[in-house]
C-alpha cells in the first residue's frame, strides 16, 4: 500500500524490540471470536490511474456543460482560481483545530479576519469560527435564543429553506421546543407580518426570517424585529445568499444571523461541505455555540490570538455545553475568508449589481413571455415565476437545449405547484437566459 | 539534541484589514452583458446598503503573501509526525483533493434532477456499502457533517427505535473517560447523562453496568478502543446485557483506526455507530473542519435513518422521501459530498487488504513507542495498546513539570503535542497516536525527542516549564482572552 | 486564610451572616483550585435560590465550577462589579469579591454549614487524597 511508509525489514526490526514476530500478535490480546476471519469484501488496492478513471466516470454521469439556473440556497457563482491555490497550501489543508497557539497562528489570525468579516457584513459585533452549514446554523441559533430568554417557542417564517426548516423540526422536537410557522403573504411573497404577530407571545424564545427568503424576496427585517423585540423575543435572520449582503442593508436590528456561505467560493459539491455563520450581539456572546478566537498577547508582549471562551463549549461543559458541535468547517471558512479578500468592499458590491442586473434581466425576458412573477415584493437574484405548463414539463423542455432550469416549487409548497424558483447569478449568459425565455 | 528542527526567519505580516487601501483591488468580473439595474429603484432605498464599512481592499500579490505567510505559521501533518491522540492525524492524500475537484462532481448542484445527478448518487451507494463491509452493520447514512453530528444523529436514531417500541427512556450512560461531545450530544438529544466510573484497568465496569442498566436507560455510549487505546474487551458481554434489558449499545467511532479490517463493530453486539471521515479515512483536517461522520446501524435501526434515503429502481438511482418512521433530516441536501468523495479514494486506494495494513501499522506503531518511552514516563494503565497510548506526568510532576510543559517543549523538538490532559480520568494525561502515516525515522526522532525532555524535566525543569523557545509566537495569555475577549478587528478610533 | 466569624460549605462557599442577611462567596480555596478566574455568573437580584442547588458558576479558561447555595433566600444584591473584574475573584475572595447578599429564608440552615476549623480540616484532607 504506497501510503504506508515502512519496509517490512523495519516492521521486523520495531516488532523484534517488544519480543513479537507478527503484526497479528499485536491483536492477540482480543477475545479470538471477534477477530475477523477473512478479508474484507472490498477490492484490492487501486492505483492513482484507475480512481481517477473512476470518478471520471462518475462526474460524466452528472450534468456537465449545462448551463444552469437553479439557485435554491446553492449558488453558481464564479471562483477566483487563488482560492484553491491558497487552501491547498498543506500548512493550511492538513493542520489540525488550533488548540496549540504558538504553532497555529495561521489558522487562528484568518479565523479572526474570517470572525471580523461576518461582523462587517451582517452588522452583528460578534461571529464564530463557523457553523457545519446554513441548515444546521439555524436550530443552533434558536436554541442559543432559548438560552438567552429562557423560553422554548421558535415562530419560523415559512418562507425560510424549506430543509433548513425540516433540520430545525428534528432537532426541536426532542428537546420539546414547540415550533410554529408564520405564513407568507401570497401576493407579496413576505412574511405575512399580521400572521407573525399572532404567532408571537411571551414564551417565545426567536422569531426566524431569512432574508432574501426562499423565493428570493427581500424580508422586512425591521417590521419582524420590532414584533419579536415587543414581546421579548430575539430575532433571527437567516440568508442563504451571501453576495446579497454586498448590496442589501445588514439586518442590523436582528439579535442573531445565521446563514450559510456557499456563494463565496465554495463549490456546489452536491451539497456540502459548506459553512454556516453564527453572528450575535455582544451581550449573547456567552450563549453562542462553536468555536471563537479572541486577540490577545504572547509573552513577548506581541499580539496572538488563541481559542476563547472555551468554558462554553463540549469537552469542558460536557451535557452542559451551549452546542454538542466540535468542529467548525474551519478551511471552507478560509475558502470565503480568501474570497472576501479577493472582492473586496469594491468588488463585493459590483458582484452583487451583476447579479441584480442579471435577474431583473431574466425576469423581464420572462415577463414578455407571458411568464409572470408569482410575487411582488423586491428581490435580489432569484424569483418565482407561474408556469402556463406544469413546471416539470418547462424542465424537460429546458434539458433538452442543455439548460438546468428552475427548482419545481410544489415540492416544497404544494400550493406553489405551478411555480418555478430561478436563480440568475453572474455567471448566467445572455444567450442563455434569452434561450430560456424562449422555452416558457 | 534537538535533530529534527530549527529556527528559521519568517515573514511578519498584518492583517488584511491594516493592510487595506482604498481602491486596492483583486478582482475583476466580465463586463454586464445585460442592463444594470439601479438597485435603490428595483430594491427601495431603505433595502441599500451604503457600503461594507472597513471590508478589505487589497491587490491580488497581497492576498497570495498574506495567506501564504500566515500559513508558514503553522503546523501541520505535512509537516511531521502529529500525535494527537484520539485525532488520528493521518496522511492526507492528494489524489482525494484531485478527484473532489472534478468538474462534474464539484459543480454538482443538489438540485440536480435525479438523471443528471447518477454519479453523485453511485458514489454514495459505493461508500455506503464499503462502510457497511468495514463496520459489519446493515445500513449506513451518509449524511451528518461531522463526528458530534453523527453523534447526535445516532442517538435520535435510539430514541425514535424505542419511542417505536413504547418508550423512549430517560438515561444515556456514559464512561467517564468519553470525549465531551458524548454527554454533549445526549444532552441535546433530551436524555439525562449518568457517568459510570471505569474499572482499574481504565474499562467498562461489567458489574457495574449491571447495578445501572435498567428500565429507564435508553443506551450505553461507548468508545471502543477507549480514549486509553483499550479495547473493551468485554464489549460483547455489555452488548448482550443492555440488549436483554431493552437498552442499545452506541459505539463512538473515533477510534475506528485501530479496528478496520480486524474487527468489526457489527460482530460485538453494536446497534450504532458514527465513524469520523476525517480521522480513520483520511480527508483533511483544514484547521478544524470540514469533517463527515457517517452513521451505520443494525436493521432494526434502519426505518428510523435520516431523510433521504437512496434507491435503486430499474437501473436508475432515485430518493426517497416516503420513509414514515425516519427520525427527520439533520441536515440540508445529502452530506458533506466532497468529503464522502475523498473518503471513498481512500478506500479504493486501499483496498480490503491495505486498510487491514493500515491498521496493523498504527497499532504497531503505537505500541513501539508506548514500549520505548516506559521506562521515561508513567503509564498509568497497563493494559494493552491499540492504535494509541496514554502516559502520564506522574514522574515529572514532582519536579514541576507537567503535561502541559512537555507538550510545549514537544514543539521545540520540532512536532505538535500530543493530547493534553485527556482523558480526564488520568491526571496529567500524555495522549499519544501517532497513525501508520509515520516511518521509523520520524517515530524515533519523537522518541529521542520525548526522552530528551524527561531528562530536561530533571536537569533544568524550567527550560521545559517555558517552553517554547524558538517559535515566533510564546506563550499565549489565555486568560486576558477570555476575560476581555476581543474576537474581530475594528479601526482605531 | 479562614475568617472565622464565616460558615464553609463541601463546595468551597462562604457566608457570612448579619440578622437575616447573609452574604455569599467563594474560598480562597477555590479559587487557587481554579487558577485566573476569567468570568463569574451570578443569580439576579430578586430570584430565590435553595440550599445545596447551582446558583451561579465561576470559570477559569479551563475549567467550570458551579456555585452551590449555603442557604435558601431571595436575592438582595448582586456584586456587579465581577462581571467586569473577575480577577477580583483570586485578589480578595473574602471581602470585596462578595458573590450575593441574600435574605435568609431558614436561618437554622447556617448551623448545618462548617466552622472555619472544620473547612480548614476538610480542605486538608481533601487535599491529601
Amino acid at each position: 500500500m504506497r501510503y504506508l511508509p515502512k519496509s517490512d525489514s523495519e516492521r521486523q526490526e520495531m516488532l523484534a524490540s517488544m519480543g513479537l514476530t507478527s503484526l497479528e500478535e499485536l491483536f492477540s490480546h482480543l477475545p479470538e471470536s471477534l477477530l475477523l476471519k477473512r478479508p474484507l469484501s472490498i477490492p484490492p488496492g487501486k492505483s492513482e490511474y484507475e480512481i481517477i478513471d473512476y470518478f471520471r466516470e462518475r462526474a460524466a454521469e452528472n450534468a456537465t456543460g449545462h448551463a444552469s439556473f437553479l439557485g435554491a440556497g446553492v449558488y453558481h457563482h464564479y471562483r477566483p482560481v487563488v482560492v484553491d491555490a491558497l487552501i491547498s497550501r498543506g500548512e493550511f489543508l492538513t493542520a489540525y483545530t488550533p488548540y496549540q497557539p504558538e504553532i497555529s497562528q495561521g489558522t487562528l489570525t484568518s479565523i479572526f479576519e474570517f470572525q471580523t468579516m461576518i461582523c462587517q457584513l451582517t452588522g452583528m459585533d460578534v461571529a464564530n469560527a463557523s457553523m457545519y452549514d446554513g441548515s444546521t446554523a439555524l436550530p443552533e441559533a434558536v436554541m442559543m435564543a432559548s438560552r438567552v430568554t429562557g423560553r422554548s417557542r421558535a415562530v419560523v417564517a415559512r418562507a425560510v429553506h424549506p430543509e433548513y426548516r425540516e433540520v430545525h423540526l428534528t432537532y426541536a422536537r426532542h428537546q420539546g421546543l414547540p415550533v410554529a410557522e408564520a405564513r407568507y403573504d401570497p401576493a407579496t411573497g413576505q412574511v405575512d407580518l399580521a400572521h407573525l404577530e399572532s404567532l408571537v407571545d411571551q414564551e417565545t424564545a426567536a422569531v426566524v426570517v431569512q432574508s432574501p427568503n426562499f423565493f428570493g424576496c427581500v424580508e422586512p427585517v425591521r417590521e419582524a424585529a420590532r414584533i419579536a423585540h415587543a414581546k421579548g423575543a430575539l430575532l433571527v435572520v437567516m440568508f442563504t445568499e451571501a453576495v446579497s449582503l454586498g448590496l442589501l442593508e445588514p439586518p442590523a436590528e436582528a439579535d442573531i444571523v445565521a446563514g450559510e456561505l456557499q456563494s463565496f467560493a465554495i463549490s456546489p459539491c452536491y451539497g456540502g461541505p459548506y459553512v454556516g455563520v453564527l453572528a450575535a450581539r455582544e451581550k449573547y456572546i456567552r450563549q453562542m455555540p462553536g468555536r471563537l478566537v479572541g486577540q490577545t498577547t504572547d509573552t513577548n508582549g506581541r499580539r496572538a490570538f488563541c481559542l476563547t471562551l472555551a468554558t462554553r463549549e463540549q469537552h469542558i461543559r460536557r451535557e452542559k455545553a451551549t452546542s454538542n458541535i466540535c468542529t467548525n468547517q474551519a478551511l471552507i471558512a478560509l475558502m470565503a475568508t480568501v474570497f472576501m479578500s479577493v472582492y473586496g468592499k469594491q468588488g463585493l458590491r459590483e458582484l452583487a449589481e451583476q447579479n441584480l442586473a442579471k435577474a431583473h434581466y431574466l425576469a423581464g425576458a420572462l415577463d414578455n413571455r407571458g411568464a409572470g412573477r408569482r410575487f411582488q415584493a423586491p428581490f435580489f437574484n432569484e424569483f418565482v415565476v407561474r408556469c402556463r405548463q406544469k413546471p416539470a414539463e418547462v424542465n424537460e423542455r429546458l434539458l433538452e437545449q442543455k439548460i438546468v432550469g428552475g427548482l419545481e416549487l410544489g415540492r416544497f409548497y404544494p400550493e406553489l405547484d405551478d411555480c418555478l424558483l430561478l436563480c440568475a447569478t453572474e455567471t448566467a449568459q445572455r444567450e442563455a437566459m434569452d434561450r430560456l425565455a424562449g422555452s416558457f | 539534541m534537538i535533530r529534527k528542527a530549527r529556527t528559521h526567519v519568517n515573514q511578519d505580516e498584518p492583517l488584511l484589514f491594516e493592510r487595506s487601501s482604498p481602491g486596492k483591488k483583486a478582482y475583476q468580473l466580465p463586463p454586464l452583458d445585460v442592463p444594470a439595474v439601479d438597485p435603490t429603484t428595483v430594491l427601495g432605498a431603505e433595502n441599500v446598503r451604503r457600503e461594507v464599512s472597513n471590508f478589505p481592499e487589497v491587490s491580488e500579490v497581497e492576498v497570495i503573501r498574506h495567506f501564504t505567510r500566515l500559513s508558514t505559521w503553522n503546523y501541520a501533518i505535512d509537516l511531521g509526525l502529529y500525535p494527537l491522540g484520539s485525532c488520528t492525524m493521518k496522511y492526507n492524500p492528494r489524489l482525494n483533493e484531485y478527484v473532489a475537484r472534478l468538474e462534474g462532481l464539484a459543480q454538482a448542484h443538489p438540485y440536480l434532477p435525479d438523471k443528471l445527478a447518477q454519479g453523485a448518487m453511485k458514489v454514495q451507494v459505493a461508500l455506503e456499502a464499503m462502510l457497511r463491509d468495514i463496520t459489519g452493520m446493515a445500513a449506513v447514512t451518509l449524511q451528518p457533517a461531522a463526528g458530534a453530528h453523527g453523534e447526535l444523529t445516532g442517538i435520535l436514531l435510539v430514541r425514535a427505535s424505542l419511542e417505536a417500541r413504547g418508550n423512549p427512556r430517560k438515561k444515556v450512560l456514559i464512561p467517564d473517560s468519553a470525549h465531551g461531545t458524548n454527554p454533549a450530544t445526549a444532552a441535546i438529544a433530551g436524555y439525562q447523562v449518568e457517568n459510570i466510573p471505569s474499572n482499574s484497568e481504565g474499562m467498562v465496569d461489567l458489574a457495574e453496568l449491571a447495578r445501572r442498566v435498567d428500565d429507564s436507560v435508553a443506551a450505553l455510549m461507548v468508545t471502543n478502543p477507549n480514549t486509553l487505546g483499550v479495547f473493551e474487551r468485554e464489549i460483547a458481554a455489555a452488548a448482550q446485557l443492555l440488549h436483554e434489558r431493552g437498552a442499545l449499545l452506541y459505539m463512538d467511532g473515533a477510534n475506528m483506526n485501530a479496528l478496520v479490517g480486524m474487527v468489526r463493530p457489527g460482530d460485538f453486539g453494536v446497534d450504532v455507530m458514527h465513524l469520523n471521515l476525517h480521522k480513520t479515512f483520511s480527508t483533511p483536517h483544514g484547521g478544524g473542519g470540514p469533517g463527515g461522520g457517517p452513521v451505520a446501524v443494525v436493521s432494526e435501526l434502519e426505518p428510523f435513518l435520516p431523510l433521504p434515503r437512496i434507491a435503486s429502481g430499474n437501473g436508475t438511482l432515485t430518493y426517497n422521501y416516503d420513509r414514515p418512521q425516519s427520525i427527520g433530516r439533520v441536515k440540508a441536501f445529502y452530506g458533506n459530498f466532497g468529503v464522502l468523495v475523498r473518503a471513498l479514494a481512500y478506500i479504493l486506494a486501499h483496498g480490503g487488504d491495505g486498510l487491514r495494513n493500515a491498521t496493523l501499522d498504527a497499532v504497531l506503531n503505537a505500541n513501539y513507542i508506548r514500549k520505548q518511552l516506559e521506562g521515561c514516563y508513567d503509564l498509568p494503565y497497563q493494559a494493552p495498546s491499540m492504535h494509541e497510548c496514554v502516559f502520564s506526568d506522574a514522574r515529572q510532576a514532582a519536579v514541576g513539570v507537567r503535561t502541559g510543559d512537555i507538550a510545549k517543549r514537544l514543539i521545540d523538538y520540532g512536532f505538535h503535542p500530543y493530547t493534553v490532559s485527556f482523558p480526564l480520568i488520568v491526571h496529567g494525561a500524555m495522549m499519544i497516536e501517532p497513525t501508520e502515516t509515520e516511518d521509523k525515522r520520524e517515530l524515533d526522532l519523537l522518541i529521542d525527542a520525548l526522552r530528551s525532555i524527561a531528562e530536561e524535566a530533571r536537569e533544568n525543569p524550567e527550560l521545559v516549564r517555558t517552553a517554547p523557545h524558538t517559535t515566533r509566537t510564546t506563550r499565549v495569555d489565555e486568560v486576558t482572552a477570555a476575560r476581555k475577549p476581543v474576537v474581530r478587528w475594528q479601526p482605531a478610533s | 486564610m479562614y475568617p472565622e466569624d464565616y460558615r464553609y460549605t463541601k463546595e468551597h462557599e462562604w457566608i457570612r451572616v448579619e440578622g437575616d442577611t447573609g452574604t455569599i462567596g467563594i474560598t480562597f480555596h477555590a479559587q487557587k483550585e481554579l487558577g485566573d478566574i476569567v468570568y463569574v455568573e451570578t443569580p439576579k437580584v430578586g430570584t430565590t435560590i435553595t440550599a445545596g442547588k447551582a446558583m451561579g458558576s465561576v470559570e477559569s479558561v479551563k475549567a467550570v465550577s458551579e456555585i452551590f447555595a449555603p442557604v435558601s433566600g431571595e436575592v438582595l444584591a448582586v456584586n456587579d462589579e465581577l462581571a467586569s473584574k473577575p480577577e477580583k475573584l483570586n485578589a480578595d475572595p473574602y471581602g470585596a469579591a462578595w458573590l450575593v447578599k441574600v435574605r435568609l429564608s431558614n436561618a437554622p440552615e447556617v448551623k448545618g454549614l462548617m466552622t472555619a476549623a472544620a473547612y480548614q480540616e476538610y480542605t486538608a484532607a481533601e487535599g491529601s487524597h
